[in-house]
């Protein structure tokens, strides 16, 4: 399946099997609804079946009645509580900023909107009593299309947001620059694409548990967190105004996120409110309709492209807007997704010269639209890999050759595409589409689909590539604060390595995992640097209390920032030990050679000391050299000096048949280089699940409203999920090319597989439809649509 | 639920759950998943959905696999019930389970359970099932992590280790069920039948 490449040096390379499956497979893991706690209360969230809405009054004297109802709560009882903050606007520009408070104070802007909460002895129950709560409204107007919302006499969501308009962001050169290299462009093509609301559907629901102990004024709250750190942070400071060191969040086992639970939701610091007031563990645990409804969702742009070209296929030209729907309110990083993450990635892997890139962020009344995996760069893959196929179309070339002439060359990197992006690190984007090309058999591909077309074939063929590259490891704080990214805070991530009396190790660590087996590889990392036994060492994650600050784990960073903290902590005490064991050893430090756990004076291993020896010698501390502390520990902080850009080409195969419009996926390769893999088995894993998520934008999902804010698409009966026969066996290959930016050339591989996977296939559809004159169509790419899209076509 | 609650109406049930007896005295309206974590405390078997479509929740009930959050506590009276804490047998993995762990079938781990009870389902049924055929038994079951490929394979290294040389999914202690249990597993999916 991939190449063998990585080298085989001791564990890092191996795909280990993971340590954390034990517990998955035989149902002992302890996900958030298995947390059991003594008298604990059940929460029921009372929502606003209106899209926009004012609240004439709220009547919940009925459901305070009812049987095991512990107590009710209104917006109105917590008016004093601030709202949910935004933590990353949009860099340099203003925004119009509308968090979501608790539970709603006066208007509800989005179906879903909490007004009210029902605590009570049962989930059963306090559904039973949320049901009985009577909310009367007076209907206001309802806008859901982004473009729609911006128009003159739309309905306003909020009084701040004239037009609805959260912000308007630009990036690249000057508009008037760029309009004058389209107008010398001798092509130019102009398309409208529609990337398509999303939602997250991670297979835990989200939920959280509070408890307040009133003997020590100390709260707990589990949450089903990316963020924990941050969770604690911005729920003590910015909305409750507790003090920080009051509120311990711990993550427990997270059943997936994709970015869903990167962000503070009104429900986090809520049940810690409603434990204080009630003197009693609550848990809120949304059910999958809520989740629909109210968590996050993703993408949901609408992108005017204009792009001016040689007759080669060198493009000269790019100039885009972009209509960026963050739904009802601001969530916690909105802003800095469609800016930050998108705007400045639109270039992908090419060499263009002219590029202007305008957002308009926009409230509509929807669901909140936030980072979903990949978070922008997915958005920024599909324009300019649509871009690459409309030259093509337009120019009579090879989609793979219209590449290959943009392509950034291995010698250009560091490479700075112009538009605000950091210098991207490192790359060879041909060496990979190559292989793609090789491993799909492309030549082969291309007479077979002219000979299908010259015979007519009901069969229609398409390829589709997809070259990305996107930027993960996001940290450096210094380019976040001088940048004007518009970040709260900078990016680093921490980490503790303590080797115990005991030669058994403890890492303590900020990143923490929602299914990407980080305790495996992160103890393979440190297996191999500090030559303890894979057994010996522990991995301990995602609770405030115990491990140091860590922003979180999203934008594939955690190995590539968390990770490194790790890996440099783990140097350090590797040079403690060496110290410690020149002076037992009667050497000086410098002769000291550290190898396979062992240390030992140059020349002569027979007589070492074992980091067991070392770490016991640290402990008992009899015989230290003079001012060394005793024990055998470091902690490290680690801002990373870039990003890392990891890269790859995939390619879809499909045919379409003519007459229904169906799409059979024949094949589905991947290329992708994430520089250097630790665990190969979990890369792949990665990437397959990347894909599929992908491809089913691509095919598959949407989230769709109706024009009064009803979500049609609101259950899984409605929303396409992909099953197990709606997704090809995929092929997977990598190239290697390290990163310089960290010390293990690690690049990161959590979203590039959903980041290349909705281009690939896209293209492959429409590839299968360009003899008819099909140029483009908007995802989802049904059946219906395609045979639409033929139809005129059709005898 | 909450057993301190007085309730209207109660249904006295008896129900086995991995070879154990309980009595409770039930609400109508409890469903089996809610019974299993909620009384019993057997959290392995999960919610995912509130529309039948996930089988997170997925557990044999008298031999035939079936979503548990579709099932009323009440219908499973007399019945036997076995969820994924049942399945390994003196800390020896089922063979399905093992293939989970080998193939990395899976990630955040929350289909898991339900996951793994469907493919040991599909494998009382047909032993040897091809690729096409475990994709279509996985029909009640969705994963958002893995992109399935690796759960294909999973099953396949179960199938396997069942139908190979003396590594028997029932008989080698490696499963908890007898013969006479999985001459009775001929019923229809997991999902079609709920
Ligand atoms: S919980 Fe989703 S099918 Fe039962
Ligand atoms: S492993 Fe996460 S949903 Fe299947």
């Amino acid at each position: 399946m991939v190449a063998a490449q990585e080298a085989p040096a001791k564990l890092v390379g191996q795909p280990l099997k993971r340590r954390e499956d034990p517990r998955l497979i035989t149902g002992a893991g302890n996900f958030l609804d298995d947390v059991k706690l003594t008298g604990l209360c059940h929460a029921a969230v009372v929502r606003s079946p209106y899209a926009h809405a004012r609240i004439v009054g709220i009547d919940a004297e009925a459901a305070r009645r009812m049987p095991g109802v512990v107590a009710v709560f209104t917006g109105e009882d917590l008016a004093e509580v601030n709202p949910l903050p935004c933590a990353w606007q949009a860099g340099n520009v203003q925004n119009n900023v509308n968090t979501p408070r608790l539970l709603a104070l006066g208007e509800v802007h989005q179906v879903g909107d909490p007004v009210a909460v029902v605590v009570a002895e049962s989930a059963y129950l306090a559904t039973d009593a949320a049901a009985a709560v009577e909310v009367s409204y007076e209907e206001l107007p309802v806008v859901v299309d982004a473009r729609k919302a911006t128009e003159p006499g739309a309905p306003q969501l909020h009084d701040n947001a004239p037009n609805n308009v959260v912000m308007n962001w630009t990036c690249g050169k000057e508009a008037a620059e760029v309009d004058a290299a389209l107008a010398a462009a001798p092509v130019r093509v102009n398309q409208r694409v529609v990337n398509q609301r999303l939602i997250p559907t991670a297979m835990e629901p989200r939920g959280s548990i509070g408890r307040y102990d009133e003997g020590t004024g100390e709260y707990t709250l589990w949450a089903t967190s990316q963020a924990p750190h941050v969770h604690r942070l911005l729920t003590a400071a910015f909305v409750l105004g507790v003090p920080e060191q009051k509120i311990r969040v711990i993550a427990p086992n997270v059943g997936g996120g994709f970015g869903s639970k990167i962000f503070l939701y009104f429900d986090m610091p809520l049940v810690l409110w409603l434990s204080k007031q009630t003197g009693r563990p609550v848990k809120f645990f949304e059910d999958r309709s809520e989740n629909y409804l109210h968590t996050t969702h993703g993408r949901d742009h609408i992108t005017d492209i204009e792009v001016g070209a040689e007759p080669d296929g060198r493009i000269t030209a790019l100039k885009v807007k972009t209509w960026a729907n963050l739904g009802a309110y601001l969530s916690t990083i909105a802003p800095g997704i469609p800016t930050t993450l998108y705007g400045r990635m639109v270039a992908g892997c090419y060499k263009i010269p002219n590029i202007h890139v305008d957002v308009t962020g926009v409230y509509t009344n929807t669901a909140m639209v936030d980072a979903y995996r990949g978070a922008g760069r997915p958005e920024a893959a599909f324009v300019i890999e649509r871009v690459c196929d409309l030259v093509a179309a337009e120019t009579g070339l090879d989609p793979a050759e219209v590449r290959r002439r943009n392509f950034i060359q291995p010698e250009d990197f560091p490479y700075d595409s112009g538009i605000g992006m950091l210098p991207y690190d490192s790359g060879n984007y041909e060496l990979a589409l190559d292989r793609a090309m090789e491993n799909v058999g492309y030549a082969a591909l291309r007479q077979e689909q002219a000979a299908r077309r010259a015979n007519g074939s009901r069969k229609l063929l398409g390829v589709g590539l997809s070259s990305y590259v996107e930027v993960c490891g996001v940290a450096p704080s210094k380019w976040i604060g001088l940048a004007g990214e518009g970040w709260g805070a900078g990016l680093w991530e921490s980490a503790n390595v303590r080797v115990h009396l005991t030669g058994k190790t403890v890492v303590t660590t900020g990143s923490l995992p929602h299914g990407q087996g980080h305790e495996t590889t992160f103890a393979q990392l440190v297996a191999d640097e500090l030559g303890v036994p894979y057994d010996d060492i522990q991995i301990e994650h995602s609770d405030t209390q115990g491990t140091p600050f860590g922003f979180g784990s999203y934008g594939s960073r955690s190995l590539t920032v968390g990770g490194t903290a790790i890996y440099k902590s783990v140097a350090k005490v590797r040079e403690k030990a060496k110290e410690l064991a020149a002076h037992l050893l009667e050497a000086a430090p410098e002769d000291i050679v550290f190898e396979n756990g062992k240390a030992f004076v140059r020349g002569t291993p027979d007589a070492s000391k074992t980091i067991q020896d070392l770490a016991l010698a640290a402990h008992v501390a009899y015989d230290l050299p003079p001012g060394m502390e005793p024990t055998l520990e470091a902690t490290t902080f680690y801002d990373p000096p870039n990003c890392t850009f990891p890269f790859g080409t995939h390619v879809c195969v499909v045919e379409v048949d003519r007459d229904t419009g169906e799409i059979d996926l024949l094949r589905y390769v991947a290329v992708d280089d994430v520089g250097n893999v630790i665990n190969p088995l979990i890369v792949d894993g990665q990437v397959h699940g990347g894909i599929a998520q992908g491809l089913a934008q691509a095919l598959y999902e949407g989230a769709v409203y109706d024009d009064s804010g009803e979500l049609i698409t609101g259950t899984m009966n409605d929303y396409a999920i992909p099953r197990a026969r709606m997704v090809p066996t995929y092929e997977l290959d990598r190239t290697v090319t390290p990163s310089p930016v960290n010390p293990m050339g690690a690049k990161g591989a959590g979203e590039a597989g959903t980041i290349a996977s909705t281009p690939a296939v896209a293209n492959a559809v429409i590839d299968a439809l360009a003899h008819l004159g099909v140029r483009h169509l908007d995802m989802p790419l049904t059946p219906e649509k395609l045979w639409r899209a033929m139809a005129p076509k059709t005898g | 639920m909450a057993t301190a609650v007085p309730m209207a109406t109660r249904i006295p049930v008896r129900i086995s759950v991995n070879g154990t007896e309980y009595a409770a005295e039930v609400e109508p309206r409890l469903l089996l998943v809610h019974f299993l974590r909620d009384n019993l405390g057997l959290t392995g078997t999960h919610v995912g959905c509130d529309t039948s479509q996930c089988g997170a929740c997925v557990v044999y009930l008298d031999g035939k696999s079936v979503k548990s959050c579709t099932v009323l506590t009440v219908q499973a009276d007399g019945g036997e019930v076995q969820t994924i804490e049942g399945l390994a047998k003196d800390g020896v993995y089922d063979p399905v389970q093992q293939g989970f762990w080998e193939m990395h079938g899976l990630q955040c781990g929350y289909c898991t359970p339900g996951m793994i009870m469907s493919a040991h389902s599909l494998l009382q049924r047909t032993p040897n099932p091809s690729e096409e055929e475990i994709r279509h038994a996985l029909e009640g079951n969705l994963c958002r992590c893995t992109g399935y490929q690796n759960i294909v394979k999973a099953i396949q290294y179960a199938a396997n280790q069942m139908s190979g040389a003396g590594v028997s999914g029932n008989g080698s202690g490696a499963g908890t069920h007898n013969p006479q249990d999985v001459g009775d597993w001929k019923g229809e999916l997991a999902g079609e039948s709920t």
